[in-house]
């Protein structure tokens, strides 16, 4: 049989959360003695695929095969048994225990586990400290150590140098290649192009849950990757978007509605400065936990920063709470629908809340006036009330519009959508497009984070690329296609840099 | 090859935890858990008042706090294995009276040896109580405070079937574990039992690998789920020794009052619950040791016994209770917030 010639193999693994997909025919083919890289960009179905394998949640669809033969792990603790330990991009370690206490409680021998972190170049360590006093990379490094000390046949890790200093990196980088002379397999997910490159005999590529190729180490593998990332269709979608918005030309002494200067918030947000005039929808591009997240908890008050200064129209913001942000006309729209909305509520309570917020406003409410604002928002946004009054009843792209709505009733001086449309239908995608060019039009400004990269296009007049924390590219959105905003969001040079 | 690297074995200069000096490891563990200090001075703080107002302090008076905070120290007990592992138990007192009255029942016309038999049956009903209630919670998905607060409703009901109305009893010498002395009068036997009980129950449960377990469920379930915990096994687990720590707060009812009575335990479920607060238990799960809810019951006992020696009127006293709790409370989380700034 040639199955038996794998170590692990996954054949067309499917998975959906509710209404979401998250894999459709995901297939991996893993041999020994190989580091065997799994990329894909956002949502691609990545951490999921790994998280089947080592049994955190069944799969929908699908087969699973450990050296020939059909397995289906109900919990990590059984993969492991089979010999399949993961690394999951948080640390699995229980914070209110010693770090003896972890390793007991996992099983594993603390005399091998001291032995790996030695080999990992952390000799100092008290194992009888808490590991919650313990910082995030030493964490990384004893789940890392106590993974091996399993002795895996097939060790994933997931995202495992994304947090960490580029020394340590580089330790991890030489134990996988050892534990890869032993025979052994390694699944490495990685953003860093470069990394994966470097380390990667093969690397398996995912696209909107489905396998969409393997490539070889050879010379311009990285492009093959990207490539196969971007996929031919998408690609031709692209480019069949019609320009929709005229570039506008900004006076040169323009006073910026939102000016971010040399903001630093640690660990994830380094550095970021940019300005977003008044009029604009400005595009953040950035793969998964680069500093995106903390970035936009920032401006809308959510999260203290370390360093750096935030501008609204010129005067420099004390945010300590998102009410200072939404006094200063500069208000959120998170990822999450959730946090934003009171599920068991009517709609028209969810739009009206916000304009409440103030000791001011405890009096009584003029009831007119509230159902005219909030009515105009709701006509002006379709959103579709029939399915009841209840928020939580609505499909979520209507929520999304309900969260979009609250402020336009409240009125506000920049917007900042954190990925708006994920998990959203097309059409109710489009709608939230159209809408956010509609609120840019009449003059307020628009930050936008999407997850979807060809988005950028759609939405945006502008685009700045996040890598590491940094904002590593700056460009109108006629660059802004796909590919280039792709390589950048991977720390790669842009192409016509590249070649010339 | 890896194979040398057990060769390198000797480079590593970690101090293993055995050959640490006692102080650093003392000052270590109360620094990690400042209730280790909080709650003996606490203790030692309300005895001293205590004797202050009531200078005749006597034997007799030492031995009315033991019981009198016996079946609230079991009950704090109960809660703590369940706190611990992030769950809450609002079935406990019910639970207790269950046992209370089952034991005065079985046990009024029963030899000493007889009763004994009967003990530890209670205790196993105790622990199937338990066990139903972890299979309720663990099973139906619905969150702890919901299923025990009905099932404790249940439990209560099932205490007045089984005895209507105050009665019962059981042989003196069964009582006198309870109400009695040893070697000295300064030595109840409540306080003996308590500490016998405890420590057979606990102190090896807190070393095996499930007394890890259920630290580990309710610091982080994800993280201990990763680690390959069983999270529904340990949680069903953790319900079992609190319908057993209850039945022997129920036996330790039995003994104290000679009787039994299917309404006594309730007043336990929420005293009890405060017990654990007031001993540094953390209700978010995860941290918290036995020592300091099972002592925060010894305080709990004697404010209302000042109170009273200090003539206040019971009404407005039980106000002065429960501002007593509240700051007690609130220091404990000054402490704790401290603590966690570094």
């Amino acid at each position: 049989m040639s199955e038996a010639t794998f170590l692990l193999e996954a054949h067309d693994v499917a998975k959906r959360f509710d209404s979401v997909v998250a894999l459709k025919a995901a297939s991996l083919q893993v041999r020994p003695g190989e580091v065997h890289g799994l990329m894909g960009s956002n949502g691609a179905g990545k951490s999921t695929l790994v998280k089947i394998i080592t049994g955190v949640f069944p799969a929908d669809g699908g087969q699973i095969f450990v050296k020939g033969v059909v397995r289906s792990f109900r919990s990590p603790a059984e993969a492991r048994r089979a010999g399949i330990v993961s690394v999951y991009q948080d640390p699995a370690l229980v914070p209110d225990l010693t770090v003896t206490q972890n390793i007991r409680l996992a099983g594993a021998s603390v005399d091998a586990v001291r032995k790996w972190l030695a080999e990992l170049g952390v000799v100092r360590l008290d194992f009888s400290l808490l590991v919650r006093d313990l910082p995030d990379p030493t964490l990384r490094l004893i789940d890392l150590a106590r993974a091996l000390a399993w002795e895996p046949a097939v060790l994933l890790l997931d995202e495992i140098t994304a947090s960490l200093p580029a020394d340590l990196s580089e330790q991890i980088y030489a134990m996988v290649k050892q534990w890869r002379e032993r025979g052994n397999a390694v699944i490495f997910i990685s953003h860093r192009m470069a990394e994966v490159s470097a380390l990667c005999d093969r690397a398996t590529v995912l696209r909107d849950g489905v396998t969409a190729g393997v490539t070889e180490r050879a010379r311009g593998s990285e492009e093959r990757i990207l490539a196969l990332m971007l996929g031919a269709e998408t690609a031709r979608a692209v480019a069949s978007v019609p320009s929709t918005r005229v570039s506008r030309q900004r006076p040169g002494d323009a006073q910026a509605a939102l000016e971010v200067r040399g903001l630093r918030c640690s660990p994830l947000v380094n550095d970021v400065s940019f300005k977003l005039y008044p009029g604009e929808v400005l595009g953040v591009a950035a793969l998964e936990g680069q500093g995106q997240e903390e970035l936009f908890d920032c401006i809308a008050g959510s999260r203290r920063y370390d360093e750096g200064a935030i501008f609204a129209h010129g005067k420099e913001l004390r945010l300590r709470h998102p009410a200072d942000a939404i006094a200063a006309g500069i208000v959120l729209v998170p990822a999450n629908r959730l946090l934003a909305l009171l599920q068991q509520r009517p709609i028209p309570e969810n739009i009206a809340l916000p304009a409440f917020g103030g000791i001011r406003n405890w009096g009584p409410i003029r009831i007119r006036s509230e159902r005219m604002r909030v009515e105009s928002a709701i006509g002006r946004l379709q959103i579709d009330t029939r399915a009841g009054s209840e928020l939580r009843r609505l499909s979520g792209g209507n929520q999304q519009k309900v969260v979009i709505a609250r402020w336009l009733a409240s009125g506000f001086d920049t917007l900042l959508c954190f990925d708006p449309t994920r998990g959203i239908d097309i059409g109710t995608k489009r709608q939230i497009y159209a809408l956010v060019r509609e609120i840019a039009a009449e003059g307020s400004a628009v930050l936008l984070f999407t997850s979807e990269l060809p988005e950028i296009a759609l939405a945006c007049d502008r685009a700045i690329v996040l890598f590491g924390g940094r904002v590593v590219a700056e460009m109108p959105v006629s660059e802004a296609d796909e590919a280039t905003l792709l390589r950048s969001a991977h720390g790669l040079a842009p192409l016509a840099q590249a070649s010339s | 090859m890896i194979t040398s690297s057990e060769g390198k074995s000797s480079v590593m200069a970690v101090p293993a935890a055995s050959n640490m000096r006692l102080a650093t490891r003392l000052r270590r563990s109360l620094r990690r858990d400042p209730s280790l200090f909080f709650m003996p001075a606490l203790l030692i703080v309300s005895v001293a008042i205590t004797v202050a107002i009531h200078p005749q302090f006597s034997d007799f008076d030492l031995q009315s706090l033991a019981m009198g905070a016996l079946p609230l120290a079991f009950a704090a007990a109960a809660q703590t294995v369940v706190v611990i592992a992030g769950g809450i138990d609002l079935s406990i007192g019910s639970v207790m009276a269950v046992a209370n009255v089952l034991a005065a029942s079985a046990m009024e016309k029963a030899s000493f040896e007889q009763s004994l038999l009967l003990a530890v049956a209670v205790l196993m009903a105790g622990a199937a109580i338990g066990a139903l209630n972890g299979l309720i919670v663990v099973l139906s998905r619905i969150p702890d405070v919901v299923a025990t607060l009905t099932s404790g409703f249940i439990w209560g009901g099932v205490a007045l079937v089984i005895l209507e109305k105050p009665g019962g009893g059981a042989p003196q010498e069964f009582l006198n574990l309870g109400t009695g002395t040893l070697f000295t009068p300064w030595l109840p036997n409540a306080l003996v039992l308590l500490v016998a009980a405890v420590g057979v129950i606990w102190i090896p449960l807190r070393r095996s690998k499930l007394g890890l377990q259920l630290f580990a469920v309710g610091s982080d379930r994800i993280a201990a789920f990763r680690s390959g915990v069983n999270i529904d096994r340990t949680r069903f687990a953790a319900y079992i020794f609190s319908g057993l720590f209850s039945a022997v707060g129920g036996l330790g009812l039995t003994m104290t009052t000679g009787i039994g009575a299917p309404l006594a335990g309730v007043y336990y479920t929420l005293s009890g619950l405060a017990a654990v607060v007031v001993g540094g238990v953390s209700l978010a799960g995860g941290r918290g040791r036995m020592l300091g809810p099972v002592m925060a019951a010894f305080v709990l006992t004697l404010i209302p016994t000042d109170l009273i020696f200090l003539n206040i009127d019971p009404n407005f006293g039980q106000v002065i209770q429960g501002t007593l709790i509240v700051v007690i409370v609130m220091i404990g989380g000054f402490v704790d917030m401290e603590r966690n700034r570094k």
